[in-house]
């Protein structure tokens, strides 16, 4: 028996599936419309390789440099943060922890991650902050090293969790055939299944590291607005989602040249975050094939 | 000390590294949310909550700031739920094989690795200027939407997933049809997962402050939104704001106006995790 109606549900379901597709169309169109206004009158070469951001001043520059230093020291920082706690956590939880304490800590976790970002901002800047000054003497009110810090620890749940799943995956064998040759968990864990679970572990990093590029709030509250090249995690930087978000704040006429420099510098985002990704999925899908 | 003791040293050591650096993260939130009550619960009153924005940090009030939250989460499920379930049906139950489907799935996963602020953009180009909708509500809310599609997608996808197949062959057997199938047996089987999901996709749009802020949503709204077309502003927009300024008295409301964004994300993630316990419990197929 069949209804004619089912065809036509099938065909609305698909259409729902096509919003995604649209979206997608959506984001590149409107990154590539706009940013070419933007690049029609200011060549790529400037773009590229002037050092200074200016284009909310008297003196417009637009090299978009000392947001991608912004942008790159507070995401290092953010990693150097991550990276470690986050793979101790996995290993820990995967190969040390018995079933109950995993199944408990796990979602406990993943809390951090739940967090509403803007939270964050707030605590780098009222508690990491002044925390970091107490020590480290001149450090400024907005600087790249709390917003990093803070943006760290967000993002540990996003390589434990991962990192953690790729080592549990680990066939048991190549454990006990470590275990068996007289092996501590420690040497095993380090030697054995953290090396097989490498690509697993490799796309937990790469996926942190794209969430932190992307990251907006804690760097538009902790870090500061100011674009300044420069490497010195003291300093007070803006990343490019901060000066997005920094320009919508004011009121932005559509054409005018700040209108088009949030696209400019949007598009400039997703190239690295899109990149990203794909390495990830593509490396995800040879893991995947290696194992079954 | 021979290697032998110097290994064993390094595991028993490391019991201890991993047990500190796990409770890390959380020790960090504990200290940040016990500062956070303590900078703001004094300042929470009904006052607190049913005051208007002002300029004086004592009189200001979170009522324009809620009831917009409130307006966004509405409007947002209205929107993503139905687009994203039945996307999410039509990958996990039609289109398996098809050169479509494996686009569309290539295509979500590249979307969840898309940053906020992004979606922020394609809402001011299309929403605001494009369909005219200017930084209203509308607007607000559709950006929303396609930022959390991919999760609805997913979690979706993965509740039909665990649908047994003897269900499916079942209802056939009766003589249903794929549609009669889907709807009486699969999704009433799978709809704990998909709300649970659907829950998790909402609190992330009602934390979310990028995207609102570049489509124009205000931080200053001076009136309670009556009406989707209505300019608004949004509690994490709202505690942005009030973060931003030098003046401690307004980090005081900002604390304030945090406690009460996280109770509200924290009580929708408590659901769903409560959902999904029970939900997992029940199905023992």
């Amino acid at each position: 028996m069949k209804r004619p109606g089912e065809k036509i549900i099938e065909k609305i379901l698909a259409l729902s599936g096509m919003v995604t597709i649209l979206t997608t169309i959506g984001i590149i169109w409107v990154l590539v419309s706009e940013s070419w206004g933007f690049f029609s009158e200011i060549p790529l070469s400037a773009f590229l390789f002037d050092t200074e951001w200016t284009p909310l001043f008297a003196q417009k520059r637009y090299g978009i440099l000392p947001l991608l230093s912004g942008t790159l020291l507070t995401t290092l920082i953010a990693i150097l943060t991550a990276l470690p706690l986050g793979i101790i956590i996995a290993v820990y939880l995967s190969e040390y922890a018995d079933k109950d304490f995993r199944r408990t800590v796990k979602p406990a976790l993943e809390i951090l991650a739940a967090v509403p970002t803007v939270v964050y901002g707030f605590f780098a800047l009222t508690v990491v902050t002044p925390f970091l000054q107490t020590f480290i003497p001149g450090l400024g009110t907005f600087n790249a090293l709390s917003a990093g810090l803070v943006m760290g620890i967000m993002i540990i749940p996003v390589v434990s969790s991962l990192s953690e799943d790729a080592l549990y995956a680990v066939p048991k064998s190549l454990r006990e055939a470590s275990y068996g040759m007289g092996a501590t968990t420690f040497q095993t864990s380090f030697k054995v299944v953290v090396p097989a679970a490498s690509s697993g572990i490799l796309v937990s990093v790469i996926l942190a590291i794209a969430r932190a590029i992307g990251e907006t709030m804690v760097v538009a509250i902790a870090a500061g607005q100011q674009p300044t090249l420069t490497l010195d995690p003291r300093d007070a930087v803006e990343t490019i989602t901060a000066y997005i978000v920094q320009v919508s704040m004011g009121d932005v006429q559509h054409g005018t040249m700040e209108y088009k420099t949030i696209f400019a510098a949007g598009a400039t985002l997703f190239v690295f975050t899109f990149l990203l990704n794909n390495v990830s999925f593509w490396i995800k899908k040879k893991y995947q094939e290696k194992y079954e | 000390m021979s290697n032998n003791d110097l290994n064993r040293l390094f595991d028993k050591a490391f019991k201890y590294v991993g047990i500190c650096c796990t409770f890390f993260g959380l020790v960090m939130l504990v200290i940040f949310i016990a500062n956070i009550l303590m900078d703001g619960l004094q300042r929470i009153d009904w006052d607190f909550l049913t005051n208007l924005p002002s300029r004086r940090a004592e009189k200001a009030g979170i009522l324009t700031a809620w009831t917009g939250t409130a307006w966004i989460l509405g409007l947002t499920a209205i929107i993503s739920i139905p687009l994203g379930v039945a996307a999410g049906i039509y990958l996990q139950e039609y289109g398996k094989k098809n050169r479509f489907a494996y686009i569309v799935e290539l295509n979500i996963a590249n979307l969840a690795g898309v940053p906020s602020v992004i979606y922020g953009l394609l809402g001011l180009e299309i929403f605001v200027r494009t369909l005219q909708f200017g930084g209203s509500l509308l607007a607000g809310a559709f950006t929303l939407a396609l930022l959390i599609l991919p999760i609805i997608i997913v979690a979706t996808r993965e509740a039909l997933k665990a649908v047994p197949n003897s269900l499916r062959e079942a209802s056939y057997g009766m003589g249903a049809t794929k549609w009669q199938t889907i709807w009486y047996q699969i999704l009433p089987a799978a709809s704990g997962g998909i709300l649970t999901g659907i829950i998790l996709a909402l609190s992330r749009a009602v934390g979310e402050t990028a995207p609102l802020i570049v489509i124009g949503a205000l931080a200053y709204v001076p009136f309670v939104a009556q009406h989707p077309m209505d300019e608004f502003t949004v509690l994490p927009i709202q505690i942005f704001n009030w973060v931003s300024r030098p003046q401690p008295a307004f980090l005081v409301n900002g604390a304030a106006a945090i406690v009460i964004l996280l109770i509200l994300t924290f009580v929708m993630n408590g659901v769903a995790v409560y959902l999904r316990n029970k939900w997992q419990k029940k199905i023992s197929w």
